[in-house]
C-alpha cells in the first residue's frame, strides 16, 4: 500500500485488519443487546404513547443542559488537545454564583430597586439576565484564571501531564467549595430569580396552577425547559457563527490545525486558547445557572457527573466537532431519560459511561469527528 | 509506708466526701466533635430532668449528681469517656451517647461492667442488639429506630390519608430510606393497601422526570419518600411542576430549616414531638424548658426534637429506679422492661429488642409553616 507508506504510518498487517479471531461474537452480543433494548422501548412507547413522549421531552431537557457543557469540553479539545475535566466544576461556580448574587444581593431586583416605578416582570427579567451575565463572567474570569496559572505552563509538556492537573483542578474546585466558609458540603435550596411556570397540552396549552393537579395522559413542560432549549441552540447557532464568520474564529480553526504554523502566521495563539477557554467557560456559567433554577438544590459536587456526562457527549459526537457535541448532548439526554422511564433510573449512569465505553470501541472518532492522524 | 498511708487517707477522703445519699448518673454526650449542637440539645433536656428529680427530693431519697463527660460522637473518645465514668466515677447508669456509632460499643463496656446504658436518641438497631440478633441485657434507648418510622407511615396513610394504593421511592444505597421503604411496605400491605409501584435513585441523582411520570401514570394516593430534605425538595418541586398532587409523606429526614415548604406543602412527615402539641407533658415541659435556657436574645429557648428525648430518656431512667425501688442495675434493668411511662414524646413502653413503642407525632407541610398533624398510636 505505497499511500500509506507515503503517509508516513506503518503498513497494516493482515491480522489487524480482521481483527482478533472470533470477535463477532462481541459484536453480535453488542447488536443483539441493542436490538433488545430498542424493541423493548418500542414497545413500551407504543403502549402509551403520551408517557412516552414526556420522557422524550425531559430528555431534550437534559440533553440541552450537557449541550451547554459538553460545547465547552469540545472546543477546548479542539485546541489544546486537553480534556479539561476541571469543567464540570466551572459549571458549579456557574451556579454558586448566580445563588449568592440572588439569595445575597437580591441582583434579580435590582432594576426595581433603583427605578421604584418600574414594571416587575421587566424588573425580574433584566435582573435575571444581570445575574445570568455575572455568573458568565466569573466563570470566564475562573476559566482564564485556571488556563494561565495550571495548564499553560504545561503546553509543552506531555499531554497526560496537563490531563492529570485538570483532574486536580477539578477536585481542587469541588474540594475547596465544598470547606465551611465557602460554599459548604450541605446541599442548599436554590431560590429561582423568577417563579416556574409549568404547563400541560390538552386541546391547547394551559398552565398548571401549583398544587393542582393537571389532567391524566397529558404531557406536561416548564419555562425553564423553554428556557434552556433556548439558550442551548442560540448558544449553537452563536458559536456556529463565531467559528464559521469571525477573525477570531478563524484564528481558533488555524490554532486548531496547526499551533506553530498558525504562530508564524501572526496569530496570538495564547490569546486564541484564553479566548476558548473562555467561551466555552461563559456556556458552562449560563449551563450552571439554568440548571440550578431547574433542580433547585446546589451543592459543591454538583458539576461532577453533568459535567463527565457533557463529557461522553463531546466523545459520543466526536471530540472538537461542535456539532458534534450538540448532537451527542442531545444523544446522551435521551439515553438518560429513556434508561429512566423504561428501564431503571439506578442504571441511568451506567448506561451514560457504557455509551462512552461502546463509542470509544467502535468508533473512536465519534460521529463527526474527522479520524485525525494523531499520535496520541 | 507512710506515702501507702497517704494514699489510703487519699482515698478514704475521696470515698467520704462522697456522701451516701448521691446517686451519680454519667451523662455522655458530644460536646465537641461533628454535632456539639446535637450534645448541646441532648444535654440541657438530660440535666432540665435531673434537677426537677432533684427538687422533688430526688430518688429514693439520694440526690442525682450528674457526670458529664464528651463523647465526641465518636467511638474512640466515647469509650474512654465511658471507661472513665465506669471505672473511675464508679457510675451504675449512663444516659448517651447520642451518635449510634459512639453509642455501639459503649455498650459493650457497659454491658460487661453491669451499667445500665440508656441512649436518648441513637437509631441503630445494634445498639441494643449484638450482631447475632440477642437483645443487650443494659442497653436501651428512648428513640425509635428508624424502620419503626415506616410502619407508623404507612398506617398514617392507610387510615388518616385513606389512601388504597401507595407509591415508593427511596434511595437504594441508603439504609435508612431502605428500611423505612421496607418497614412500610409491609406495615401498608398488612392493613389491605397496595403498592402501586417502587422507583430507587440514587443520592446523586437531580432529575425526577422520569421517576414523576410513572408515579403520574400509576395514580397513587399517596407517595412515600423517606430520605432528607434535599432530596425531598428537589422530588416535590419537579412533582408541582408536573401538576402531581398526590401527598408526598416520609421521615424525619424531612425535618430541617432547609426544607423547601413551597415545593413540599401538602407533605407528610413524622416527628418525635411537636410544641404545638396540647398534652400537658408537652406544655409543662415547653414552660419549664423556656425557663431554665435562653437563647442569646434572652428569650426562652424551645427544645428540638434531640433536648425532648434527652428529656424523655432521663426522666424514663430516673421512674424505672424509682419503680425498682433499689440502684441495683438488674433490678432496674427488669423495671425498664416493664415501664410504662408518659413522656413528651409519647407514652412508651418497651419490646424485647429495648426498643420504645410510642405515638408518633405528624406534621403536616404548608406552604408557609410546618403544622403539627395528629399523633399516630402503634
Amino acid at each position: 500500500m505505497p499511500s500509506s507508506i507515503a503517509s508516513g504510518k506503518a503498513p497494516i498487517s493482515d491480522e489487524k485488519r480482521r481483527g482478533p479471531p472470533l470477535a463477532w461474537v462481541g459484536w453480535a452480543f453488542l447488536g443483539l443487546i441493542g436490538a433488545v433494548t430498542v424493541a423493548y422501548i418500542a414497545g413500551k412507547a407504543w403502549s402509551n404513547p403520551v408517557l412516552f413522549l414526556q420522557n422524550i421531552l425531559d430528555g431534550l431537557k437534559l440533553g440541552f443542559v450537557y449541550a451547554l457543557i459538553a460545547l465547552g469540553y469540545t472546543m477546548v479539545y479542539g485546541i489544546v488537545k486537553l480534556i479539561n475535566f476541571a469543567h464540570g466544576d466551572v459549571f458549579m461556580v456557574g451556579a454558586f454564583t448566580s445563588f449568592y448574587a440572588v439569595s445575597r444581593f437580591r441582583l434579580h431586583q435590582w432594576p426595581s430597586a433603583v427605578f421604584p416605578g418600574i414594571d416587575p416582570t421587566v424588573s425580574v427579567i433584566i435582573g435575571s439576565i444581570t445575574v445570568v451575565l455575572l455568573a458568565m463572567l466569573i466563570c470566564v474570569l475562573l476559566a482564564v484564571t485556571i488556563e494561565r496559572v495550571a495548564y499553560k505552563p504545561l503546553r509543552e509538556a506531555p499531554r497526560i501531564a496537563a490531563l492529570i492537573t485538570a483532574i486536580g483542578v477539578s477536585f481542587f474546585l469541588e474540594f475547596f467549595g465544598a470547606l465551611p466558609f465557602v460554599y459548604s458540603g450541605r446541599f442548599i435550596p436554590y431560590k429561582a430569580p423568577f417563579p416556574t411556570t409549568a404547563w400541560y397540552v390538552q386541546d391547547g396549552i394551559h398552565p398548571i396552577v401549583s398544587g393542582t393537579a393537571s389532567p391524566d395522559n397529558t404531557i406536561s413542560f416548564s419555562n425553564i425547559f423553554l428556557l434552556i432549549a433556548a439558550a442551548s441552540i442560540l448558544v449553537q447557532v452563536f458559536l456556529q457563527w463565531i467559528v464559521k464568520r469571525t477573525k477570531i474564529g478563524v484564528a481558533m480553526r488555524a490554532a486548531s490545525y496547526d499551533k506553530s504554523t498558525a504562530r508564524l502566521m501572526g496569530i496570538n495563539v495564547d490569546r486564541v486558547i484564553s479566548f476558548t477557554f473562555a467561551i466555552g467557560a461563559a456556556f458552562a456559567g449560563l449551563g450552571g445557572v439554568l440548571y440550578a433554577i431547574a433542580y433547585s438544590s446546589i451543592w459543591s459536587q454538583l458539576g461532577v457527573l453533568p459535567g463527565l456526562k457533557a463529557f461522553v457527549a463531546a466523545v459520543l459526537g466526536g471530540i472538537g466537532s461542535i456539532p458534534g457535541a450538540f448532537v451527542g448532548a442531545l444523544i446522551m439526554g435521551q439515553a438518560e431519560a429513556l434508561t429512566m422511564g423504561y428501564i431503571s433510573t439506578p442504571m441511568r449512569d451506567a448506561v451514560a459511561f457504557a455509551i462512552l465505553i461502546i463509542v470509544l470501541l467502535v468508533k473512536p472518532t465519534g460521529l463527526f469527528g474527522e479520524p485525525s492522524g494523531e499520535k496520541a | 509506708m507512710k506515702r501507702v498511708l497517704t494514699i489510703a487517707l487519699a482515698l478514704v477522703l475521696t470515698v467520704a466526701s462522697l456522701s451516701a445519699a448521691d446517686l451519680k448518673v454519667g451523662v455522655l454526650s458530644p460536646l465537641t466533635g461533628p454535632v456539639p449542637s446535637f450534645g448541646l440539645s441532648v444535654k440541657e433536656g438530660t440535666l432540665l430532668a435531673v434537677s426537677e428529680w432533684n427538687a422533688k427530693g430526688g430518688i429514693l431519697g439520694q440526690k442525682i449528681v450528674p457526670v458529664i463527660e464528651d463523647g465526641q460522637c465518636d467511638a474512640a473518645a466515647a469509650t474512654n469517656a465511658a471507661n472513665k465514668l465506669i471505672n473511675q466515677d464508679q457510675v451504675k447508669f449512663i444516659l448517651g451517647e447520642v451518635c449510634s456509632g459512639a453509642t455501639i460499643p459503649v455498650t459493650e463496656l457497659a454491658g460487661a461492667a453491669k451499667v445500665l446504658l440508656l441512649s436518648p436518641t441513637a437509631t441503630n438497631p445494634n445498639v441494643t442488639v449484638d450482631k447475632a440478633g440477642k437483645t443487650k441485657d443494659f442497653a436501651f434507648r428512648a428513640c425509635y429506630i428508624d424502620p419503626f418510622q415506616g410502619g407508623i407511615l404507612a398506617q398514617f396513610s392507610y387510615t388518616r390519608l385513606k389512601a388504597k394504593n401507595a407509591f415508593i421511592l427511596y434511595d437504594q444505597g441508603n439504609d435508612y430510606t431502605i428500611g423505612l421503604a421496607n418497614a412500610f411496605e409491609a406495615q401498608f400491605t398488612k392493613l389491605g393497601g397496595k403498592v402501586v409501584g417502587k422507583e430507587t435513585y440514587t443520592k446523586t441523582d437531580t432529575d425526577f422526570s422520569a421517576i414523576l411520570a410513572k408515579i403520574k401514570a400509576a395514580k397513587p394516593e399517596v407517595v412515600l419518600l423517606p430520605d432528607y430534605y434535599n432530596i425531598v425538595n428537589l422530588v416535590t418541586k419537579q412533582a408541582k411542576e408536573k401538576g402531581i398532587t398526590v401527598p408526598f409523606v416520609g421521615g424525619d429526614g424531612w425535618d430541617s430549616p432547609d426544607l423547601d415548604k413551597a415545593a413540599a406543602a401538602g407533605g407528610y412527615y413524622t416527628n418525635h414531638y411537636s410544641p404545638e402539641d396540647k398534652r400537658a407533658e408537652v406544655v409543662n415541659f415547653l414552660k419549664a424548658y423556656a425557663a431554665a435556657y435562653k437563647d442569646d436574645a434572652g428569650k426562652g429557648k424551645v427544645p428540638d426534637a434531640l433536648a425532648t428525648l434527652g428529656y424523655d430518656g432521663a426522666n424514663l431512667l430516673f421512674t424505672a429506679i424509682k419503680n425498682a425501688g433499689s440502684t441495683d442495675t438488674t433490678k432496674v434493668k427488669e423495671a425498664l422492661e416493664k415501664i410504662s411511662f408518659n413522656g413528651v414524646t409519647g407514652k412508651i413502653t418497651f419490646d424485647k429488642a429495648h426498643n420504645p413503642v410510642k405515638a408518633l407525632t405528624i406534621l403536616s407541610v404548608t406552604k408557609d409553616k410546618i403544622a403539627f398533624d395528629s399523633v399516630v398510636q402503634p
